[in-house]
């Protein structure tokens, strides 16, 4: 901060080994420094720091105000006490955070790099480093700063990186230096290699880079391509070369990394303003007062002056009424309690721990507990109204898994009904026995399809052969029979690694052959041609001629591409694959078609010739591969068809259903194709059969793209007005997008409107009830990022967000990790919605800064998004958890916990106020200036602060269980003006009773012992006792969870109290410091008079009855869910009839189930997934043979990736190593997903009941039952994590009773719902 | 407590950690609310009534001796700033004064509790501590130095603006006046009479001979040593209307305990009759609109006559009593139909 920066770079001038050329520049040193503060400017720059703060400035200007003689109504320390507490607390806090930094700064600036210094490779800590060194990275190891690739190990210079820390991208990326520098080789070489670059300046843009080398009088142009960033890791290489270009804060790495801006939550903002006002509402009082005291001064003081004359300076009434204003400025300012700002943090850094530490949001598999990475956001978790999610690592594991084939008409691998499966998922299929190169991490669960392959049914040879030659895997061997599959995308690698375990081993390639080991038979295969996958082609075959000679094209790809190009006579099996395909869609699963062709010499002669004529192209080069690839790959024959399970994550489906019960709209943005994205869609529920119509916007141009929105619009209209006018709810919602639509006029032809089955699905085929209604979406809107690019235009982006929201699902696919940003900017910035984006890559860290809450997936792909995250977990599911417990319980706590504090420092404060009118308006406090001091910090501090962080209104498993209580965090109902203008009037309301109950009672009244009791002191006394007990009584009320240490601190506050009124005002402390205490006796004497008490009494009475009358009214007559809820709880703790409630789960959700089963045959729309996640080009790289020496050191440590890396270390919390966690193949359990399992009959869903019931769902809860559609939230177990917690076996248990219609009528006045319930009950 | 290898990451699995710890949760049950409203509310009727029986068998003779009006006996006093005025004021009790007869003074729109009037005393000096003697705090200003810059002792508004004027109470029986003891001991608090307020010690045994070097302040007739000629033991800081005056009222309307009447005949109380009081009237109120008043009164249990206090609990407790039938007819209409047992 305090470095004297230079000015701005134009260009960057390197010059290898040169360092006196080089630091002419002043380039920056690779050391990075991301602390804030050293031990001698901590003092002066936290303090500069927290001045800026508003309120602390407010306060030190108090402060000196207070030193004001004239002014002064209050000593100095009143203010100065809670104001260095304060001080010293965030001090404390902020050297914490900086030490923590400067550790991780150490560790990371201490790393040893080898640097290539007068030809000799010399250790030298990563700080250290210079622009210009020449540097040698190993094999897996981090790239220190940003280098020019100079030469590798491999040849032709290439060399391998995984840029997961960067971008997030876990697949691996090939870096290739110039030809002439990898030619220098070794380091003698490198040593007297003297070129300069000339290279743009420092920037953030990870995937650019554009300079130029010159070297011996020749220019040769640099790219990104050339490029090693650092936070990369070498991989599959065992060492290169480099020359740093950029060092430490230079480096793209840290560039991107810049300081996340600070995020406020809503009650923040909201809580800035109050106080704004309260500062105006203070001016105003002290306005009032003034008034009152020049008119006071000129009507009586001048008078009354023989006793009391005016201060020399102080001559006329109109400057004493000055003063007074400030004088009373001092003492309102608690209005504005300063302990406010530090009790919300202290707050919020309990509800953070509770994150930490919470065990049901701990995955034991990864090790990982959830993580509050902010500590100030906790309640805005309490709010969200949207989530963004990612798909790939965050909604799915990035994991494929061949789940089922079918093959010559014949499917394989469908899981007959769910307890079937529960058996057989115990033993998966062992294919070790009789296959000594199975991997065995992999899982099927079909008997006949392994012994189709025994008994040697030739389709299944065939199907299995094609899995095993067509693709791009590459393999390696460490050892005989331990292969490591290399591939590009995950799908591939499932469906080699299925043909290795039914018996087709792919072995290894080389650039001409494909060595295969079919039925323990080695064969190798030459490989005549790769037609590599593309976008559009959207399949890929290779051309093999097997050991006999005989040429064959095998072909995987989409079945709607596909299947077009088959022969005629195929007709029988494809329509039953097509029927097959369909099925598999509609569970989600990804689908490929297989198909292959025999070639005659003479047709692949002729083809092989047109094919190097277009190879050879230089025009057009591309539309003439494609043209000869589409000649081909004709007349196929249908083998069968693959599905492949894009794990989703465990729970994602339950997870998704219950936030969007909560009323939460879950935007899924991912940089996946359109067939993929709509695939995960529906397999996680987001997307079902039953939707009204799925909108595709598909257009590249503006036009089209503004029509396909207009469209959506018209439709959504159309389908509102066919519906009976019973929805008003919903025709309200789209009454905008109504206006709209109209506004726009006729639709015209929508370029790619992809209506699946509308016609198959009426409106009136609508779930009836209003709660299927409110869960299961109309309509979704499917975007693609050249579309999305249009629609984030100024002009349209208001037309786009109107659409998308009057959407139950909105996917975005193909997105840039800017246009996550720019949407999630686009909601936030027009609809005034807390929104939350989830993801676990580099290409969501924009997004996660930009939502007011960003979640990191702390998974496979790196720790950027984590570090740019809020909060972190390890399992989307766990998102439930976050909002519907951790936000819930925060919102509430904290909006009680402002209620409360504004209340009490109301009550507190404006008793001043009405003194005023009897004590001449001379800012007279009414308490003694100790009680003032310590009200906020000591008396009334602990009981509130433990209800801001232990209060429940209703246990866990209940906001669970109806998330329709997560409400009114998302309409802002606990805490706003209204609440807060509430909590003001009792405030003064409360003021006005401890004021004028004592002034009545006291003004006459006497000591037994004849002595009045009107003294000011006895006044004090009684006044502050009041208040402390009526606050103390208060928050007694407030507090919805007596836990011993709520016990503690109220009874201990009160305690407290009188303690210290009794030491101030005890002889003892009076002899110590005469002038300090001259309270001296009056605790005593005024406490000890019943008339007192009786004045406290009656006070207490009358401030507390009315808000105890109005709760118990409101109560009655607008119940809300969480009083209902809470209630019930109540209810049935009393009467201990479970077994009831469990009934009623059971007859609502058999039902539901029962119609789930009833639509699942209807089968949905061809969702094709041939969904390759690679780049196209690899087929090139394999036969040319480029990447061909992998080293095998390389791939020895490939499968062992350390996930831990120096950025790690950037983190706090110390994780240890998981690799071992890593390693370990998952197991069955883990495998299973939802989607698999069918809708549960209804005897088995009333097992789980009574299971659950028993309070013994062990055994039951690993199993994940979950009806098709979202709207069957027959939810009657959630999955127990796999082990993740041994806790969570009591939250499966929870009953999913008919919720909907009490949810739905809880929020209409009249008789809750509940009562049918709890009727039943008995 | 932790597993060792995988789960040490592992969130510890306490009550407090997983936010389970027991509590109690209590909800506003109409079987708690309403049966306590109407507890509330008759034990304050029942208190109220308590009170206000109390607060009136108590006897209150208030007097205002101001002399605002022409034809009151001390419009003479009023109207002349002379230092020695003395007027008379008549009254007949009809039936007996039960004792002990406490005698107050009582003034009006005087604040005691205006801030700077409230400050301007140097604790230091009323502890007896000589050193302020001479250099009084400067919270004192205007009356730390007289006129010819000579300390003041005491110093400050409160106790150059002490209470001083005098009475004398006669009984009127048959013509003759007998004069009723007046008892001046233990009228201040314990705590200021005995702790707080200390004298200089004496140099040479006199008292006065500690307050050398000051003077009395401006308002006073006699220096502080000399308060009460007649007890050596109540004068200086310790003189009991002194430490009467200088416990500050609260409100601007006050009365402060003068005397008690407790001796002699008077003991059991103020027979009924014609009595006199004297008044030394000194102490100006006029130029700022003040009023000056004498009030006998006896106490009870609950200290003086305080009619407010019954009232209020009465009027209080009748309206829980009502609140509750409220909430009853309320909660009978809208309850949950299940709370019959609650």
């Amino acid at each position: 901060m305090f470095r004297k920066r230079p000015p701005p770079e134009e260009e960057r001038r390197v010059r290898a080994n040169d360092r006196e050329y080089n630091e002419k520049f002043q380039y920056a040193s690779n050391c990075i420094m991301t602390s804030k503060y050293n031990i001698i400017t901590f003092l002066p720059v936290n303090l500069f720091e927290q001045f800026q703060e508003v309120a602390n400035t407010y306060f030190l200007f108090l402060l000196i105000l207070q030193l004001i003689p004239q002014i002064s109504s209050l000593s100095w320390f009143t203010t100065i006490v809670p104001l260095v507490l304060v001080l010293s607390i965030t001090a404390v806090k902020d050297a914490t955070d900086d030490y923590f930094r400067h550790k991780s700064d150490n560790q990371v600036n201490n790393r040893q790099s080898q640097v290539l210094i007068s030809g000799i490779l010399q250790k030298e800590k990563w700080m250290n480093v210079r622009v210009g060194d020449i540097i040698k990275l190993e094999n897996n190891q981090f790239v220190a700063a940003d280098l020019l690739l100079l030469s590798s190990s491999e040849p032709h210079g290439l060399c391998y990186i995984e840029t997961a820390e960067l971008d997030g991208e876990t697949n691996m990326k090939v870096r290739q230096s110039l030809s002439v520098t990898s030619e220098l080789g070794d380091p003698n070489n490198l040593a007297q290699f003297d070129g300069e670059v000339v290279c743009e300046p420092p920037n953030n843009k990870l995937d650019r880079f554009c300079g130029t080398l010159y070297w011996r009088e020749c220019k040769y142009p640099l790219s990104n391509q050339n490029m090693l960033l650092r936070g990369c890791v070498l991989r599959n290489t065992e060492s290169c070369y480099g020359l740093v270009i950029f060092a430490g804060p230079d480096t793209k790495l840290m560039q991107n990394s810049g300081r996340t801006k600070f995020k406020r939550t809503s009650i923040d903002r909201l809580m800035n303003t109050l106080v704004l006002w309260i500062f105006g509402f203070l001016v105003c009082m002290g306005v009032i007062l003034a008034i009152g005291n020049a008119v006071w001064e000129k009507e009586v003081g001048a008078l009354f002056q023989s006793f009391l004359p005016w201060d020399p300076p102080v001559d006329n009434f109109l400057f004493s009424a000055f003063l007074s204003f400030w004088s009373y400025v001092i003492i309102l300012n608690t209005v504005v309690p300063i302990s406010l700002y530090v009790s919300v943090e202290v707050i919020r850094l309990g509800h953070s721990y509770f994150i930490n530490w919470d065990r049901r949001m701990f995955c034991s598999r990864s090790n990982t507990a959830a993580e509050a990475r902010t500590t100030t956001l906790n309640e805005e978790l309490g709010q969200v109204e949207y989530i963004f999610s990612d798909k790939t690592g965050t909604l799915t594991q990035n994991i494929m898994t061949f789940n089922k084939c079918s093959i010559n008409g014949h499917a394989y691998g469908e899981v007959m009904d769910v307890l079937a499966a529960q058996q057989k998922r115990v033993q998966p299929l062992d294919f070790s026995s009789w296959n000594p190169l199975a991997d065995r991490g992999f899982c099927f669960y079909d008997q006949s399809l392994l012994e189709a392959v025994m008994v040697g049914d030739p389709a299944v040879h065939e199907f299995f052969r094609v899995l095993s030659l067509c693709h791009t895997v590459m393999s390696e061997e460490k050892s005989e029979g331990e292969l490591v599959y290399k591939a590009q995308s995950p799908d591939e690698g499932a469906l080699v690694t299925a043909a290795r375990n039914f018996g087709f081993v792919f072995r290894s390639r080389t650039p001409g052959t494909v060595t295969t080991q079919e039925l323990g038979k080695a064969v190798t295969y030459t490989l005549l041609a790769i037609l590599d996958f593309n976008n559009i082609r959207k399949r890929m075959s290779v051309i093999v001629r097997n050991p006999e000679g005989r040429i064959r094209l095998y072909c995987k790809g989409a079945d709607t591409v596909l299947l077009e190009r088959l022969h005629s006579c195929n007709h029988e099996v494809m329509t039953i694959t097509s029927d097959h395909l369909n099925e598999y869609a509609g569970d989600g699963l990804r689908t490929l078609a297989v198909a292959y062709r025999d070639l005659s010499e003479e047709q692949w002669d002729e083809w092989s010739e047109r094919f190097r004529g277009a190879d050879k192209a230089t025009d057009c080069r591309e539309d003439r591969l494609a043209a000869a690839y589409e000649e081909i790959e004709q007349d196929m024959m249908l083998l069968g068809a693959t599905a492949i399970e894009d794990k989703l994550q465990e729970g994602v489906p339950e997870t998704i259903a219950i936030l969007s019960l909560a009323n939460i709209k879950i935007w899924v943005l991912t940089g996946d194709k359109q067939e993929t994205a709509v695939n995960i869609g529906y397999s996680c529920k987001m997307l079902t059969d039953d939707m009204t119509e799925v909108f595709i916007v598909n257009g590249h141009t503006v036009q089209s793209v503004r029509e396909e929105l207009r469209k959506a619009r018209e439709r959504m209209l159309e389908s509102a007005r066919t519906r009976d006018g019973g929805k008003e709810a919903e025709a309200q919602g789209w009454s905008g997008a109504c206006a709209f639509g109209n506004g726009c006029g006729a639709a015209g032809a929508a370029a790619a409107n992809w209506t699946p089955d509308e016609s198959k699905c009426p409106p009136a085929q609508a779930p009836p009830s209003s709660l299927l209604e409110s869960i299961s979406g109309e309509f979704a809107l499917i975007i693609s990022g050249h579309s999305l690019a249009h629609a984030l235009e100024a002009d349209m982006e208001r037309e786009f967000l109107e659409t998308a929201c009057a959407c139950r699902a909105v996917i975005c696919c193909r997105v840039t990790p800017l246009q996550k940003a720019l949407v999630v900017e686009l909601v936030k910035r027009h609809k005034k919605a807390v929104t939350l984006a989830i993801g676990d890559g580099a290409n969501d860290v924009s997004m996660i800064k930009t939502a007011h809450i960003g979640v990191g997936i702390s998974g496979q792909e790196g720790i950027q998004a984590v570090l740019a995250s809020d909060y972190s977990f390890s399992q989307f599911r766990f998102l439930q958890r976050l909002l519907l417990v951790h936000g819930r319980w925060s919102y509430l706590r904290m909006c009680r916990f402002l209620c409360y504090f504004f209340y009490k420092n109301f009550a507190f404060t404006m008793v001043h106020f009405w003194f005023g009118f009897f004590c001449g308006f001379s800012a007279q406090t009414v308490y003694d200036q100790y009680f003032i001091t310590l009200y906020n910090i000591v008396y009334t501090s602990l009981p509130v602060l433990a209800m801001g962080i232990f209060d429940q209104d209703v246990p866990e498993q209940r906001s669970l269980e109806y998330p329709k209580l997560y409400e009114p965090g998302q309409l802002n109902l606990l805490f706003n003006k209204r609440e807060f203008f509430i909590c003001i009037a009792q405030g003064i309301y409360t003021s006005v009773v401890l004021f004028f109950i004592p002034y009545g009672v006291l003004s006459h009244a006497t000591q037994s012992n004849g002595v009045p009791l009107a003294d000011y002191q006895t006044f004090a006394v009684t006044t502050a006792t009041a208040l402390v007990i009526v606050v103390s009584v208060q928050i007694a009320l407030d507090t919805g969870y007596w836990t011993a240490i709520n016990h503690f601190f109220v009874w201990g506050s009160l305690g407290t109290y009188f303690t210290i009124l009794f030491v101030m005002h005890s002889s003892i402390l009076f002899s110590i410091f005469p002038k300090q205490f001259h309270f001296l006796g009056s605790a005593h004497n005024t406490l000890g008079q019943p008339v007192v008490w009786l004045t406290i009494a009656l006070a207490t009475v009358i401030c507390i009855a009315p808000v105890l009358a109005f709760r118990f009214l409101k109560l009655d007559l607008k119940p809300q869910l969480s009083d209902t809820v809470r209630y019930t709880q109540l209810v049935l703790q009393k009467k201990r009839k479970p077994g009831g409630r469990a009934a009623r789960g059971v007859g609502s959700s058999g039902a539901a189930g029962g119609s789930a089963l009833g639509r699942l045959g209807r089968g949905g729309s061809r969702r094709s997934g041939y969904a390759f996640a690679h780049q196209e080009g690899f087929g090139e790289l394999i036969t040319s043979g480029k990447n061909m020496r992998l080293s095998s050191l390389a791939l020895a440590t490939f499968a062992s990736r350390h996930s831990s890396s120096w950025i790690d270390t950037l983190r706090r919390k110390k994780h240890t190593n998981n690799t071992g966690a890593q390693n370990t193949p998952p197991t069955g359990d883990d495998i299973t997903t939802s989607s698999q399992a069918p809708p549960l009959s209804t005897s088995s869903t009333l097992d789980v009941h009574q299971d659950s019931a028993a309070g013994d769902a062990g055994q039951t809860s690993n199993e994940v039952v979950f009806t098709h559609s979202p709207e069957d939230i027959a939810l009657s177990g959630v999955r127990d994590a796999g082990g993740c917690s041994a806790g969570s076996v009591q939250e499966s248990a929870f009953v999913w009773k008919g919720i909907g219609a009490r949810v739905s009528g809880a929020n209409s006045p009249g008789p809750p719902p509940i009562e049918e319930e709890t009727s039943h009950g008995e | 407590m932790k597993n060792e290898g995988e789960t040490a990451q592992r969130p510890d699995n306490t009550a407090f950690t997983q936010q389970r710890l027991p509590a109690w949760q209590p909800v506003l049950s109409a079987g708690i609310v309403i049966p306590g409203f109407l507890v509330i509310g008759l034990a304050f009727i029942g208190i109220g009534v308590g009170l206000f029986l109390t607060s009136q068998t108590i006897q209150v003779q208030e007097m205002d001796y101001t002399g605002v009006a022409t034809d009151s006996p001390c419009f003479r006093c009023s109207m002349i700033s002379s230092q020695n005025c003395t007027c008379e004021i008549t009254f007949s009790l009809d039936k007996m004064f039960t004792g002990p007869v406490f005698f107050y003074y009582g003034l009006s729109n005087y604040y005691q509790n205006f801030r700077k009037y409230g400050v301007s005393l140097d604790y230091y000096q009323l502890s007896g501590d000589t050193q302020y003697f001479t250099s009084p705090q400067s919270v004192c200003s205007p009356y730390s130095y007289d006129s010819q810059n000579r300390p003041i002792v005491p110093c400050g508004a409160i106790a150059n603006s002490m209470f001083n004027d005098t009475f004398e109470l006669y009984q009127i029986i048959n013509g003759t006046k007998n004069l009723v003891p007046l008892d001046g001991k233990g009228i201040a608090w314990w705590t200021d009479y005995n702790i707080k307020y200390r004298n200089p010690s004496s140099v040479n045994g006199s008292l006065a001979n500690a307050f050398v070097g000051t003077v009395k302040p401006i308002n006073w007739p006699k220096p502080a040593y000399d308060l009460d000629p007649t007890d050596p033991n109540n004068n200086g800081f310790l003189n009991q209307d002194f430490l009467v005056w200088m416990r500050r009222a609260a409100l601007p309307q006050f009365r402060k305990l003068y005397r008690r009447i407790t001796e002699g005949n008077y003991a059991a109380g103020l027979p009924a009759g014609n009595y006199s009081l004297t008044v030394h009237y000194n102490y100006p109120v006029l130029t700022f609109d003040g009023r000056k008043k004498v009030v006998f009164s006896n106490v009870s249990w609950m200290g003086g006559r305080n009619d407010f206090l019954g009232i209020a609990y009465l009027v209080v407790g009748s309206l829980c009593v009502v609140m509750s039938i409220i909430m009853l007819i309320v909660y009978a209409k809208f309850k949950f139909s299940d709370d019959d047992d609650a």
